[in-house]
This record gives C-alpha cells, sequence and structure tokens, in this order.
C-alpha cells in the first residue's frame, strides 16, 4: 500500500500522483504509438473505431459524468459534425480547418438545445435532447442540397499538408493524437473551477447553488465542451465510415454512447476510454451471437438495442459505477489484502431525496 | 371550413392518445419523482397484449380490454416492485438511464414474441360519420370519447378514493404519507400499474389508425414533449399538451409538410424558450 506524502498544495492537482501513474501511462502511451507496428490493418481499423468511439464518449461522460445531465441525443451532435465536417471538405475547406469547425457547429447547436432547456430541471435536458435528436435526424433528411437526404453522401479522404490520407495507420495516428488532446483537455476542465463547479452540480445542485455556483451556467458549459467534443469524434467517424446516412446516426448510436459511459464507469475519464472497449468487444460478440441464435431471435431488428438495455438495466443496479469502479474496489481488495472487510463498498440503504419545491 | 373540422378531428383524436399517455407519465413523476421513459412501450406492450386477447384467443372485445388493463397493471406494478424500487434514491439519471433501457428491452422482446410487422385490431369502432361535411371515423370518436371518460375517472378516483388520496399524499411527501401510516411502497407501485392500465386504453383506442407495431413505443417520445408543453406534473397540462401537439400534427401536414414529423418537438422548444415552467405551472425552479 503507497502512503503519498504531501509536501505541496499543487500536488492535489498534478496529473501524476505519484511515480506509478508516469510508468503506467507511459507504458500505455508506448504501446499505443507502437500499436500499428504490430497489428495488421483489420485490427488498426478496428482499434480506430474504438477510438473514435472513446472521443464520443468522453464528450458524453463531460456532461453525463461529470455534471449529471442524461442526454439521449448525443448521436445528432455526431450526425452534426459528421455532416459538417462532410460538406466542408466537399466545398474544399482543408481538413485542419473543417474538423474545429465542425467540433465548434456542434457545440453552438448544442448551446441551443442547452440554454433554454436548463432553467429546469435535468429532466427537461434529457426530454429536449432527445427531441432534438429526432429534429436533427429529420433536417438531415429533408436538406437534400446538403447531406444528400436518404441517398448517403460520401467523404472526401482526408488531405493534410497536401498529402492524402489513405492508409489505415495515418489514420489511426490523426485519431489518437486528437483523443490524447481531447482528454488532456477534459482533464484539465476537470481541475478548473469549472471542472469543479460541474462535479458540485452533478452531486447536488441545491448545494451547488448554494457554494455560489451558477448552476444553469455550468450545465450550458459543460453541454457546449460535451457536444463540442461528440462533434469532433463525429467528424472523425465520418472519414472512418466514409458514407454517410441518416440511418447511422439513430437512436441506437445514442443508446451505445450511454452505454459506453454507464459500463465503462460513470464520472471518470477512464469510464469513457473503457467503455469505447467494451462496446467494440461487444459489437463483435453480437455478431458471433447472432449465428449462434435460432434465426426467430437472432434476426431481430431490436435484438442489438434490446441487449445493450440489458446490459444497462444490470450495471444501473448492481454495480452503477461501471468497470472502472469495480477495477478500484479490486484494487483497493489487493491493496488491503488481509485486511479487507467484505463491507467496504456496500450501498447505504437510500431514500427518496426530493429535488421538488412543493 | 370542412378540411379544417376534419383536420381538427384528426388532431383531437390524436393528441388525446398522447395526452393518455403523458398523463401515465407524469402521475408516475409526480407520485414517486421518477420519470418513466418506457411509458410509450408499456403502452406497445398493451396493445400487443390487446392483441392476444382479441385475436388469438377470440375473446370479447370489451372482455379483452379489460383483462389487458388488468394485466398491464400487474405488469406495470411488477416493474416498479422488482426493477425500478431498487434505485429509489439514486441519483436522477439513473432512473433516467434505467427507465429508458427498459423501453429497448420492452421493444425487443415485443418484437420477438409478435414479430416486427404490424398488425392490424378489430374494434368495434368502425364506420363513419358525416357532420359539418367532414367525415368522421368512428374508431376516432371512440378515442376522444374514452379519454374522456377515463379523465373523468381518474380525476373522481384520485380526489375521492382513498388509494388516490393516499397517492396524492404519497407524492407529496414520503416521509410524511409513511408515518401517517400509507403503505408508500404498494402505492408506488400501484402508481405505475395504473399508469400502465391508462397506456394499455390509449393503445387499444390507438390501435384501428395506427396498426400495432413494436416501435409505436417511439410515440412516447411525443408524450415527454406533451408533459413538457404541458408543465410537467400537472395532469390536466398533459392532456392538453397532448392535444395540442396532436392538433398541430395534421395541419402542419396540410399546410406545412416540411415540418410534420417534427411540429411538436419545435412547439416543445418554443414553449421552453418562452415559459419554461410549461403552460400549467406545478413544479418551479429551485430558488435557495
Amino acid at each position: 500500500m503507497r502512503v503519498l506524502f504531501k509536501t505541496d498544495y499543487n500536488q492535489d492537482i498534478k496529473f501524476a500522483k505519484h511515480s506509478g501513474y508516469i510508468f503506467w501511462y507511459g507504458l500505455l502511451l508506448a504501446a499505443v504509438f507502437t500499436a500499428p507496428f504490430a497489428l495488421d490493418t483489420y485490427w488498426i481499423n478496428e482499434l480506430t473505431r474504438v477510438l473514435v468511439y472513446a472521443l464520443g464518449g468522453l464528450g458524453l461522460m463531460v456532461v453525463t459524468g461529470f455534471t449529471g445531465q442524461v442526454s439521449l441525443g448525443h448521436a445528432a451532435f455526431m450526425a452534426i459534425g459528421a455532416y459538417t465536417h462532410a460538406f466542408l471538405l466537399s466545398q474544399g475547406v482543408p481538413f485542419l480547418f473543417s474538423l474545429p469547425i465542425a467540433a465548434l457547429t456542434s457545440g453552438v447547436v448544442g448551446l441551443m438545445i442547452a440554454i433554454p432547456a436548463s432553467r429546469m430541471t435535468g429532466l427537461y435536458l434529457t426530454i429536449a435532447s432527445l427531441a432534438f435528436a429526432i429534429v436533427v435526424e429529420d433536417v438531415i433528411i429533408h436538406w437534400e442540397s446538403v447531406t444528400g437526404g436518404n441517398r448517403g453522401m460520401l467523404v472526401d479522404a482526408p488531405v493534410l499538408f497536401g498529402y492524402e490520407i489513405f492508409e489505415a495507420w495515418e489514420y489511426y495516428y490523426i485519431v489518437l493524437v486528437l483523443l490524447i488532446m481531447s482528454i488532456a483537455l477534459v482533464l484539465n476542465i476537470l481541475r478548473s473551477p469549472l471542472g469543479r463547479s460541474m462535479l458540485a452540480v452533478r452531486d447536488s445542485e441545491i448545494s451547488a447553488e448554494s457554494l455560489g455556483i451558477r448552476v444553469a451556467r455550468t450545465k450550458v458549459l459543460a453541454f457546449l465542451i460535451s457536444a463540442s467534443l461528440t462533434g469532433l469524434a463525429g467528424g472523425l467517424f465520418a472519414h472512418f465510415i466514409q458514407f454517410l446516412s441518416p440511418e447511422t446516426f439513430g437512436i441506437i448510436l445514442s443508446i451505445q454512447l450511454l452505454l459506453m459511459v454507464v459500463v465503462g464507469g460513470l464520472g471518470t475519464v477512464h469510464g469513457a476510454v473503457y467503455g469505447a472497449f467494451l462496446i467494440g468487444f461487444l459489437e463483435a460478440s453480437i455478431s458471433i451471437l447472432k449465428d449462434v441464435l435460432p434465426p426467430a431471435i437472432g434476426n431481430q431488428p431490436g435484438l442489438e438495442p434490446g441487449l445493450f438495455g440489458l446490459i444497462l438495466v444490470l450495471f444501473i443496479i448492481f454495480e452503477p459505477e461501471g468497470v472502472y469502479g469495480r477495477w478500484l474496489k479490486f484494487r483497493t481488495f489487493l491493496e488491503n489484502f488481509p485486511f479487507y472487510r467484505r463491507n467496504t463498498f456496500k450501498r447505504q440503504r437510500s431514500y427518496l431525496k426530493t429535488e421538488r419545491m412543493r | 371550413m370542412a378540411e379544417f373540422f376534419q383536420l381538427l378531428i384528426i388532431g383531437l383524436s390524436q393528441g388525446c392518445v398522447y395526452g393518455l399517455i403523458a398523463m401515465g407519465f407524469v402521475m408516475i413523476y409526480k407520485a414517486t419523482e421518477m420519470v418513466n421513459f418506457a411509458q410509450g412501450d408499456i403502452m406497445m406492450l398493451g396493445s400487443f397484449m390487446a392483441f392476444t386477447l382479441i385475436v388469438s384467443l377470440g375473446l370479447n372485445f370489451w372482455l379483452s380490454l379489460l383483462l389487458a388493463m388488468i394485466l398491464m397493471a400487474i405488469f406495470g406494478f411488477l416493474v416498479d416492485a422488482v426493477v425500478v424500487r431498487r434505485i429509489i434514491g439514486q441519483p436522477q439519471f439513473s432512473i433516467v438511464i434505467l427507465t429508458i433501457s427498459l423501453g429497448f428491452i420492452f421493444r425487443a422482446a415485443a418484437g420477438m414474441i409478435w414479430g416486427q410487422a404490424p398488425l392490424s385490431l378489430d374494434t368495434p369502432f368502425v364506420g363513419t360519420s358525416n357532420f359539418a361535411g367532414a367525415v368522421i371515423g368512428h374508431d376516432r370518436l371512440a378515442i376522444m370519447g374514452g379519454t374522456a371518460i377515463l379523465v373523468a375517472l381518474i380525476f373522481l378516483f384520485l380526489r375521492y378514493s382513498r388509494w388516490g388520496i393516499a397517492m396524492q399524499a404519497a407524492s407529496q411527501n414520503q416521509l410524511a404519507a409513511f408515518y401517517v401510516g400509507i403503505p408508500v411502497k404498494l402505492v408506488y407501485s400501484g402508481v405505475w400499474g395504473l399508469a400502465a392500465a391508462i397506456s394499455c386504453v390509449a393503445g387499444v383506442l390507438l390501435a384501428p389508425i395506427t396498426l400495432i407495431d413494436p416501435l409505436n413505443g417511439f410515440l412516447g417520445i411525443k408524450a415527454f414533449a406533451a408533459a413538457v408543453i404541458g408543465g410537467f406534473g400537472s395532469l390536466p397540462g398533459a392532456l392538453i399538451g397532448g392535444l395540442i401537439i396532436g392538433i398541430a400534427e395534421p395541419f402542419a401536414a396540410a399546410y406545412l409538410p416540411e415540418v410534420k414529423n417534427i411540429i411538436g418537438y419545435l412547439i416543445m422548444f418554443a414553449v421552453l424558450m418562452m415559459r419554461p415552467e410549461g403552460l400549467f405551472a406545478t413544479i418551479y425552479q429551485k430558488k435557495v
């Protein structure tokens, strides 16, 4: 068991709490940067997909995990990012400009939802985001001059400094670098006053307001950051799938993103990444499962969302901290080995806490 | 004028269905402070249940409707007693995620049991009447009449019956209701059962118009919008919000076809911008 001896106030907000962090995360970085040398194209593509999901999940984590507002419409922000990026590319805007513009567009649209919805309880944001996702899907279908409607839209290959990115491993590095930058951004936000207020709003809006935090403003900013990150993921996703159509960004993608943050571990950056890996794994296993099951069940279009729903229910009831939370508990068990007590993480009995004034 | 009247009737009947789902939703929210995002899917299950009783088992329509309501009430009761009750007191996002996932499970289960193809349900409400130049289907009249009767019954139940008053008490303050001897757990599950039974009626009334399909559960999203328009937590508000969306839809389809699918949500966003507490405000922004 490691005992941290604090000698400096800055220690509290340092990224690397002790040398173990530097060693293990350094090892992880080395592994992900050398991965393309060891893997073939298929696995590099799969890994890229997982990283894009992780970026989208990170976006949702900011609003759901850190601010406590459930968004059921994050697929719409991925759609906005993807379509804006693809449209700008087709108009000849360079990749380096088009991607940030796509992310910002998505963020600004997110603001338009969040500002009216944040004036009331968090439920309003959930319902508004759900409705918004449907509105966006409808707009994509009808705005044919830009989005191609139901016919879909081809995405041009990314061109960086006059060099066309064609190989899977080249694109992998672009996604990886952007993901690492986004994670660094989120970690930095988390240790800034804004991040602290987000956590306070999640834990109790009343006490946050009592401390002088502007609750509505915090929620709106969190939504802006979240929608921008998800829009960025959407832009990258567009290159990955190369062909955009409205049904790609349906409610099932929103549920997938939600599943990612819940199963990975709500309220942690690790959770988004773990969740993305689990979703990648789950997609592969579902396609295997479909072959095993009798066709009457296996060919159901509702099977995938149904399974996702089942997994979500089981996690929410039995392990709301997700896989990452389970790992932390296991680590505590190892660290305290002979002295671990079974009830350390026992959940207390809880009662309905009213958030209503009357 | 005849066209106007025709559209109005279509809208009113459609709106009644949204209103009924929204009322079930609001009832659960008022009593247990949980939002049941699976309400639309419970309606869908109710219509399938009625289909099984009427078509597969060949029972009388009215008897099946009653049986389906009872079965769905038991189902709603069990959903609360077995699953949802476990996370009382957890943060709100747990409940949102839990109920939306339940909706997806219900949808997948319905697809597996009854198949994906839309099914049609025969009801006694066939034929049309002419009124002021408009042709009115009896199924639409049945929706409006059924909704009116149901709303009156709910009102009387909540206002005068012992259980209704217990539900109101539990919705105002859980602990205080417990201290005066109300079996709060039972009441909560009862509310879920009641809401499921109401949705079941909505589903059966809707069946002749839209056919029965596992994807009907998505109508629930319009009901959430209706609840927001009416002011979350207000039963008359939910009904009126549903009517507003219902009436807006056929008129949009006739005069503004581009927005016919999303008009309800656009109205909801407009209400959120101008009067975020809804038309009949019963919950207010927290002031500290």
